[in-house]
C-alpha cells in the first residue's frame, strides 16, 4: 500500500498560493436513440442488448448522426451563451481499450458545435460568479468494462473483465471550461455551484436526466496552483470519477491541500488522471502515462459536415425554457420569499423540485416544508443529492394532498415517502401494501379511547374540572394504541365530548 | 450453347424469356468454378445452396408468369469478399476475419438478393483491399486467366478473374485507388468506379473510408451498366451516400452501342503517359484515341498539372484512414485470438492478436497511417495530402469545363509475373498512377479493354473518366468505343483468353 499523502492546512494553502480550476463535464443525452444508430438510449437493460452493428463496430457498419442530438447540442450551447457553428464536423479520436468498440471515439476536436459562452453562477451567499465556457462538443460514449479479480477493479491486475456495450453509442455532450481563476479561497464552493448550475440548466432544458449517480452527468476537475500572485499556471492534475456535487467541492480541496503540500516541499505536481475516493475524500494516482497520449485526431471521413442554418439556431433559441435563475426570480416573487428563504431553497437544491411540486398542484409552503425538512434530512443521511432521491416531485404533491384531504397524517405522509424512497412504488401503492390509512371510523376510535379513559381515571377527572389540555395524556395513549394510523385532532374532539368538557 | 460464355444480359433476355433455367445456367457457373477455380483461386467462398435456392425462385416465378424483379434477376454474379453477407463468410482476404460470418448484409447484398440476383459466392482479394496484384491475400494469390504465371491485378483480382475465367457473368468488386480498373485493365474485362456515394458504403468493411467506392465489374460495357443500376442509388444508412438518382447508365450504354460519338469531346490527360508506361500500353492507347476520333469525338489534349502529386497524397491519405478503420480487429469482439491464455493482458492479445492476423502490407500501411496522423507529422503529411487532394479536385473541375470526359491508359504496364513486384512496394504503388486521381477527386472512371499489348499479348485498358454524377458520359463512350474495337478486331476481346 502507498504511505498516506501529505496535506497542507487549507488557510495555509490560500496564504502560499492562487488555486485555477478547469472542469470538463459530461452529460448523456435523453434522446430517443443512440448517437450514431437507432437502438434505443436507455440506462441499464440486460448486457448487450441494445446493440448493433454500427454500435459494435462491426466491419463495414457505418454511422449516421441523430438530428435530435445535434438539436440537444445547439440547445445547450445556446443555453450557456455560446457562439454556434455554422459548420463544423467530427473526428475520430483514436486510441487502443476494450470497451471502445471501434477503437477510436466519435468525437470533435477543432471544430466544435458551440464555443465562448458563459454561465453565471451563484454562491450561497449570494454572490455571483462568472464561469467562462471554452467549449461544448458532441461525442459518443464508450462501453461499460467490469473487471473481475484484482486489487484496485482496474484493468490492470483483473483476472478477466467483462464487457457490457450498451451504453457505447449514447449520445455525450462535454462542456469544458475556460481557466477558472481568482476564486481563491471559494474555489471548492464556485466549483460546486457551477456544476450544480449546469445541472439546473440542463434538467430545465429536458436534455438529460443529469443523474450524477447513474452517471448520465460526470465531471472531471483539473486542478492547479500556481505561486500567490504569478501569472503562470502550475501542473494540473485532472481528477475523474467525481459524481456528486459534495464529491465536487471535495475533491478540488483535496487537490489543492495536496498539491500545495507537494509544492512547498520542493516536489513536483505530475500532470497524470486521479480518482476520487468517495469514503475518505481522497484521490489517488492513476496509472502514470509514460508517455503523453496521441490521439492522432482527424476528421471523420463516414459522416458529413454539419451545417446548422440561422434560421434553425434561432428557432431553437426561441424554444429554450425559462432558465433556472429566472425561474428563481419569478418563485421569489411569486412565493414572497426573503433572499435568505430563496437562498436556503436555492442552498438545498430544492428550488426546481418544490417548484415541480408546486406545479404538480401543492400549496407552495407544503412543498418547500417537505423538501427543505424531511428529504433535505433523508438525502443527507443517504448521502446523495436532494434532485437524486428516488422520489419524484409528482408523488411528494400526492402525499401532501391526501394529508390535506385527511387520508394521512403527517406522520404517515412521512411513512408513505420512505415507502417511496425504498422502491416501494407509487404512495398509493406503498399505502396499499402497508396498510397506513387514517383511521377514520369513530366507533373503531370510541373503544380505545374508552379504554384510555379507564386507565387514567384521575386524568379524566383534571378534563372534566376543566384542565382541557390534561387530554394530550390520553390522545398520547390512543396514538399508541392506534399505532398512529388515528387523526389526532379527532382523537382530542372524541375525549373531550366523552368527558363532557366540549 | 455453354451459358458461362454469354453475357449477363444475354442470360437475363433467356431466363425472363423462359428460355433459359436459371437454375440451370447457375449450375452451369457453379460446375465452371469446380472444375477452373484450384487453377484460378478467384473464388473463396462458394454458396451453392444460397445460389441454387435463389435461381430456383426466379424459375418459378418466371414459369408462374410473374415478372422479374430485375433486369438482372436469375443471373449469377461473384460479390467481393469485402462486403458483408449475412450468413455467409467475409474475410477481407485476411486471416483476422477467417470463419467469420457476419449478422447483417451490407446494402449492396441487399441489393443484389432483392433484385433476385444469383449471388454464387465471395471472390479473392489483396488483404483488405490493399495490393494491386491480388498476392496480398492470405488464402494464396488469384491467377490471371490470360497467363497463370501473371497477377489477374488487384485488389478486386478475383472479381476480374472470374469474368475472364467465365465463372461469372457479372461481378462486384470495390475500388479506393484503381481496385476495380486496373484488375478490369489486365484481364480484358470492363471495371467501373462509379461517382463517390452513388454506391452505399453500408457493409463495405473500410479500407479508406474517403477513397472507397463499390463498383460493377462485367465483361461487357452493358453487363456493367445493368449492375451498376441494381447496386446503385442513395442510401439512409451512408451519410456519404449521395441523395441523387442513379445516372441512366443503361441507356447511356445502349445510346453509346449506336457508335456515335459526334459532338462528345474528349481529353487526352498529358500528365498520364510518356516516360514509365509499357510501349505497347501507350500504343494501344493511341489506337483507342483514334478509335474515339473516327466515332465523331473531338479529341483535345488537357492537362492537369497537380496529378504528378496525386499518388503521393493517395499514399498517405488512404493509410491514415486505414490505421485508423483496422483499429477495430482487436480480438475482442470478433476476429482471430491469440495468445489469451491467461498470462497476458488486454493490450498484448490485442497487438499479438494484430501481429498474427494481419498481413505484411496491411501492417505497412497502419504503421505509414499511425505516423502520418502523429502529433507533429499532422501537418506535414495528412495536412498537405488533403490540400493536393483539393489541388487534384480543381484539375478536374477546370478539365471538365472544356471537355465531356478525360481519357488515359488504365495502368502503365500489363500483368505483371507473381512475385515480381511483392518486395517492391513503390513498383507495386505506381501501377495506380493513372486510377487514383479519380478516387482523390470522388468522381467517376471505368476501364474498357483497349485489346493486347503488341510485345506481350496481354490485355490493355482505356481509362475513361467522367464528372461527379455523369457515369453515364463514360458509358456512352465506353459502350461506343467497345463496339468500334470488337468490330475492327473481329470479335470480343474476352473470346481470345486461352482455354484453361
Amino acid at each position: 500500500m502507498t504511505t498516506k499523502t501529505e496535506t497542507m492546512d487549507y488557510d495555509e494553502v490560500l496564504e502560499r498560493f492562487d488555486p485555477v480550476l478547469g472542469l470538463e463535464v459530461h452529460v448523456e443525452l435523453s434522446t430517443r436513440t443512440k448517437m450514431f444508430c437507432g437502438c434505443p438510449n436507455a440506462f441499464g437493460g440486460e448486457p448487450n442488448t441494445h446493440v448493433c452493428p454500427t454500435c459494435l463496430g462491426l466491419p463495414g457498419a457505418l454511422p449516421v448522426v441523430n438530428g435530435s442530438a445535434v438539436e440537444s447540442a445547439i440547445r445547450i450551447g445556446l443555453g450557456l451563451n455560446c457562439e454556434i457553428a455554422g459548420w463544423c464536423r467530427f473526428a475520430r479520436k483514436n486510441y487502443f481499450y476494450p470497451d471502445m468498440p471501434k477503437n477510436f471515439q466519435t468525437s470533435q476536436y477543432d471544430e466544435p458545435i458551440a464555443f465562448d459562452g458563459y454561465l453565471d453562477v451563484e454562491l450561497g451567499d449570494g454572490e455571483t460568479v462568472r464561469v467562462g465556457i471554452e467549449r461544448a462538443h458532441m461525442e459518443e460514449d464508450t462501453g461499460k468494462s467490469l473487471h473481475v479479480g484484482g486489487a484496485t477493479g482496474r484493468i490492470h491486475g483483473a483476472d478477466y473483465s467483462l464487457l457490457d456495450y450498451n451504453r457505447a453509442g449514447v449520445p455525450l455532450i462535454e462542456i469544458v471550461t475556460k481557466p477558472i481563476t481568482g476564486a481563491g479561497r471559494r474555489a471548492p464552493e464556485v466549483a460546486r455551484a457551477y456544476v450544480s448550475a449546469l445541472r439546473d440548466l440542463l434538467r430545465a432544458m429536458g436534455v438529460s436526466d443529469v443523474r450524477m449517480d447513474q452517471g448520465s452527468l460526470r465531471c472531471d476537475a483539473n486542478v492547479s496552483l500556481s505561486p500567490k500572485g504569478d501569472e503562470v499556471f502550475g501542473t494540473r492534475s485532472e481528477t475523474k470519477n467525481v459524481n456528486s456535487l459534495r464529491s465536487v467541492e471535495r475533491a478540488v480541496r483535496y487537490e489543492m491541500t495536496r498539491q500545495a503540500s507537494l509544492l512547498s516541499r520542493g516536489a513536483q505536481v505530475v500532470q497524470e488522471t486521479r480518482h476520487f475516493q468517495e469514503a475518505d475524500g481522497t484521490t489517488s494516482a492513476g496509472r502514470p502515462k509514460e508517455t503523453s497520449e496521441d490521439y492522432r485526431y482527424f476528421p471523420e471521413p463516414d459522416l458529413v459536415p454539419i451545417a446548422p442554418s440561422s434560421a434553425w439556431i434561432e428557432e431553437l433559441r426561441s424554444t429554450l425554457p425559462e432558465l433556472p435563475w429566472e425561474r428563481r426570480r419569478r418563485i421569489q416573487q411569486d412565493w414572497q420569499l426573503t433572499d435568505e428563504e430563496l437562498r436556503d431553497l436555492v442552498n438545498t437544491g430544492a428550488a426546481d423540485v418544490v417548484a415541480a411540486t408546486v406545479d404538480a398542484g401543492a400549496p407552495v409552503d407544503d412543498a418547500r416544508s417537505w423538501w427543505v425538512q424531511f428529504l433535505t434530512e433523508q438525502a443527507n443521511s443517504r448521502g446523495v443529492d436532494l434532485a437524486d432521491l428516488p422520489v419524484t416531485p409528482g408523488q411528494v404533491a400526492r402525499v401532501i394532498a391526501l394529508i390535506g384531504e385527511g387520508t394521512l397524517t403527517n406522520k404517515l405522509g412521512r411513512e408513505v415517502v420512505l415507502g417511496v424512497l425504498a422502491g416501494e412504488g407509487d404512495p398509493d401503492e406503498v399505502i396499499a401494501s402497508r396498510g397506513l390509512e387514517v383511521v377514520s371510523d369513530d366507533s373503531a376510535l370510541t373503544a380505545a379511547i374508552d379504554e384510555a379513559l379507564a386507565a387514567q381515571p384521575d386524568v379524566v377527572e383534571k378534563i372534566r374540572g376543566g384542565k382541557v389540555q390534561a387530554a394530550g395524556a390520553i390522545v398520547g395513549a390512543v396514538m399508541k394504541a392506534t399505532q398512529g394510523q388515528a387523526d389526532a385532532k379527532r382523537v382530542r374532539e372524541l375525549i373531550l365530548q366523552r368527558c363532557g368538557a366540549e | 450453347m455453354d451459358p458461362t460464355t454469354r453475357t449477363a444480359a444475354e442470360l437475363a433476355a433467356g431466363i425472363h424469356a423462359g428460355e433459359l433455367s436459371s437454375v440451370e445456367v447457375t449450375r452451369s457457373h457453379l460446375e465452371r468454378i469446380a472444375k477452373v477455380d484450384s487453377e484460378i483461386n478467384a473464388f473463396l467462398h462458394v454458396d451453392t445452396e444460397g445460389a441454387l435456392a435463389t435461381a430456383e425462385k426466379v424459375d418459378a416465378d418466371i414459369a408462374a408468369g410473374r415478372p422479374p424483379v430485375s433486369p438482372l434477376a436469375g443471373v449469377p454474379l461473384g460479390l467481393k469478399d469485402v462486403l458483408t453477407t449475412k450468413g455467409i463468410p467475409t474475410t477481407c482476404g485476411s486471416r483476422t476475419l477467417e470463419g467469420w460470418v457476419p449478422p447483417y448484409d451490407a446494402t449492396v447484398t441487399r441489393k443484389l438478393r432483392e433484385a433476385d440476383v444469383v449471388v454464387l459466392g465471395k471472390t479473392n482479394m489483396d488483404e483488405f483491399a490493399m495490393g494491386s496484384s491480388t498476392e496480398n491475400s492470405a488464402y494464396g494469390p488469384t491467377r490471371n486467366p490470360w497467363d497463370t504465371a501473371r497477377v489477374p491485378g488487384g485488389s478486386s483480382g478475383g472479381s476480374a478473374a472470374a469474368l475472364a475465367a467465365f465463372q461469372a457473368p457479372v461481378t462486384v468488386g470495390t475500388d479506393t485507388g484503381g481496385s476495380v480498373r486496373q484488375p478490369g485493365a489486365l484481364t480484358g474485362t470492363v471495371g467501373v468506379k462509379p461517382t463517390y456515394g452513388g454506391v452505399s458504403r453500408y457493409g463495405l468493411v473500410a479500407f479508406s473510408s474517403s477513397l472507397d467506392q463499390a463498383g460493377p465489374c462485367a465483361r461487357t460495357v452493358l453487363d456493367a451498366a445493368l449492375l451498376h443500376e441494381v447496386i446503385g442509388g442513395h442510401d439512409p444508412m451512408d451519410s456519404t451516400s449521395l441523395n441523387a438518382p442513379v445516372p441512366s447508365v443503361v441507356e447511356a450504354a445502349r445510346r453509346g452501342s449506336s457508335g456515335d460519338l459526334s459532338g462528345v469531346r474528349v481529353g487526352v490527360v498529358t500528365e498520364l503517359g510518356g516516360e514509365g508506361y509499357q510501349p505497347g500500353v501507350l500504343r494501344s492507347f493511341a489506337s483507342a484515341v483514334d478509335t474515339l476520333r473516327e466515332l465523331g469525338a473531338e479529341v483535345v489534349e488537357v492537362s492537369c498539372p497537380n496529378f504528378e502529386y496525386a499518388l503521393s497524397a493517395y499514399y498517405l491519405i488512404a493509410p491514415s484512414e486505414c490505421s485508423s478503420n483496422l483499429a477495430r480487429f482487436d480480438a475482442m469482439r470478433y476476429g482471430l485470438r491469440v495468445a489469451d491464455d491467461g498470462t497476458n493482458g488486454a493490450d498484448d492479445v490485442m497487438s499479438l492478436s494484430r501481429e498474427a492476423g494481419f498481413g505484411a502490407e496491411v501492417k505497412r500501411r497502419i504503421i505509414i497511417g499511425t505516423y502520418a496522423l502523429s502529433a507533429g507529422y499532422y501537418d506535414a503529411y495528412y495536412g498537405s495530402a488533403q490540400k493536393v487532394r483539393s489541388l487534384v479536385t480543381r484539375d478536374f473541375d477546370a478539365a471538365y469545363e472544356q471537355v465531356d470526359v478525360l481519357v488515359s491508359p488504365t495502368a502503365p504496364t500489363t500483368a505483371f509475373r507473381v512475385g515480381e513486384r511483392v518486395d517492391d512496394p513503390m513498383s507495386m504503388y505506381r501501377g495506380d498512377l493513372c486510377t487514383i486521381p479519380t478516387n482523390l477527386a470522388g468522381t467517376a472512371a471505368m476501364s474498357v479493354p483497349s485489346g493486347l499489348s503488341d510485345e506481350d499479348g496481354l490485355p490493355v485498358g482505356l481509362q475513361i473518366m467522367a464528372p461527379a454524377l455523369a457515369d453515364d458520359r463514360m458509358y456512352e463512350v465506353g459502350a461506343a468505343y467497345e463496339r468500334a474495337r470488337d468490330a475492327a478486331a473481329g470479335g470480343a476481346l474476352v473470346d481470345r483468353i486461352p482455354e484453361l
